[in-house]
């Protein structure tokens, strides 16, 4: 499928988003958050500056599953990091398993429905952490209202995930041609609210 | 009026904008990184100037010297110089004017800046075109330490002398010359090779030629990831600066075990994007 203009201008502003939020939005964290959320947007941009070199046809690969995988773990790891002490053991315990159980999954045959199983599993909680923990914060008054915005991001990369994962999966849930449409689109929204929502926070 | 921008349109071709655009920047960089304790823009404007003139020079005189392979290349057989559309003689003046006057100002405004972009023309034109590029691969060496003078004269304008920053970043503009050159000479081997032009993967094979990208693009990064150490660079920028380094080691870590058309030209495009935008921190940090 050939990229049009626009899809490359927006692919564009999401490498520029994404390398803003690296050298100037994580400022002052955590040391580990900052790696985290560096790891996540670092993988938006080198993912951005790819599909614009090489045009959507990268997305055939099949290491893009396992790389897109690294981007909701990351997000929602230095998110827990950062907010939720108690639970960091556990729940860096669960992305270690779950990235080697989606890079297991997709290097070698499995029985039944594992590989789409484990997939879903992993985006599901990730994209629900990154969704909810903002929401949440926000409401309760932990950060500012404006820090909502990186759950409506979650709630995106979860959608943008799902659809990318399932039809990398040979599930499509959408029909390809709707799926690379809407996905560079889709990638500046999302990482426009993140920005902005650590930026409000 | 009209004879004048008929003349620049013909000639512009001829300097390669793109390529001596991004060498110029690399110079501006390392002027800045310097971090002068005034920011002259008239020096600056000056260094632009004299900077570009010897680069454009030098390509120029590259493009007069290399017209009878060109014109058997299916890649530049439309050059100007090889199509015929300009005389070869009318290129060489061109060609030597421009570095006259580029070197020339260079030395009035510094001889030691002055020195190094001669060094960088003189390695070049004689060294890498006019003697090596047609007897050795290894001959991109020289091309190779020509790309990087431009940092380092920069840098050596900006501070009055040289230091192991320059040193450093003109290696990282030195490595990362391969990634971006023997890829490109692996997708037109066979151009090169009907033209009898040596390069590594006709000389040494593509799976050696993949193999010295890779560690080249390693050793561009930790060169500049250093350089950049060494001028100060905020941790915000380093950060950036090693993402993007991760994404370069990543293509080359592809295009070593899986190879392939897309990858090779992937990593070709990449390498481009990674050097101006690590010229661009380096900017934007002194600023």
């Amino acid at each position: 499928m050939k990229m049009s203009s626009l899809d490359r201008i927006l692919l564009l502003l999401t490498g520029l988003l994404a390398a803003y939020q690296i050298a100037v939005g994580i400022d002052g964290l955590d040391a580990f958050a900052i790696t985290f959320y560096t790891l996540a947007f670092g993988v938006l941009l080198v993912a951005g500056l790819l599909m614009l070199i090489l045009g959507l046809s990268v997305l055939d690969s099949p290491v893009v599953v396992i790389v897109s995988t690294l981007i909701p773990l990351s997000l929602s790891l230095g998110l827990v990091w950062e907010s939720l002490a108690s639970y960091r053991t556990p729940y860096l315990l669960f992305t270690i398993l779950g990235f080697a159980s989606v890079i297991l999954t997709r290097s070698f045959s499995m029985p039944g429905n594992l590989s789409v199983i484990a997939l879903a599993i992993v985006h599901g909680v990730a994209g629900m952490v990154i969704f909810l923990l903002p929401i949440v914060f926000a409401i309760n008054g932990q950060a500012g209202p404006g820090f909502a915005l990186v759950g409506a991001g979650g709630g995106l990369i979860g959608l943008g995930g799902l659809l990318l994962s399932f039809l990398k999966a040979g599930r499509p849930i959408l029909p390809k041609e709707t799926v690379l449409k809407v996905l560079p689109g889709l990638l500046l929204v999302m990482t426009a609210t993140y920005v902005a929502g650590f930026a409000l926070r | 009026m009209n004879i004048l921008t008929a003349r620049f349109r013909l000639y512009w071709p001829l300097t390669k904008p793109l390529q001596s655009g991004l060498l110029l920047a690399t110079g501006l960089a390392g002027y800045m990184s310097a971090r002068c304790p005034v920011f002259h823009v008239g020096t600056v404007l000056e260094l632009a100037g004299s900077l570009f003139l010897a680069i454009a020079g030098s390509t120029v005189l590259n493009m007069w010297w290399d017209r009878d392979i060109d014109a058997i290349m299916k890649r530049t057989r439309t050059r100007p110089t090889s199509s015929g559309s300009i005389p070869a003689d009318e290129v060489l003046r061109l060609g030597l004017i421009l570095s006259v006057v580029g070197v020339g100002w260079a030395v009035a405004m510094n001889p030691l800046y002055g020195l190094v972009v001669f060094a960088g023309l003189f390695f070049d034109v004689v060294v890498y075109s006019m003697w090596l590029k047609r007897r050795t691969c290894w001959g991109i060496l020289w091309g190779g330490i020509s790309g990087a003078m431009p940092i380092l004269a920069g840098r050596v304008l900006g501070l009055g002398g040289f230091d192991w920053v320059g040193v450093a970043l003109a290696l990282g503009v030195l490595f990362w010359i391969p990634t971006h050159t023997l890829t490109f000479s692996m997708k037109f081997v066979k151009d090169y090779e009907a033209a009898c032009v040596p390069t590594f993967p006709s000389t040494y094979g593509l799976s050696y030629t993949r193999a010295i990208i890779a560690v080249s693009s390693v050793l561009a990064a930790l060169s500049m990831g250093g350089a950049a150490i060494g001028i100060g660079m905020a941790w915000g920028f380093l950060r950036l600066l090693g993402v993007l380094s991760a994404g370069l080691l990543m293509l080359a870590f592809a295009i070593t075990f899986r190879p392939s058309e897309q990858v090779n030209f992937g990593l070709f495009k990449y390498a481009s994007i990674y050097m101006l935008a690590a010229m661009i921190l380096v900017v934007i940090e002194v600023l």
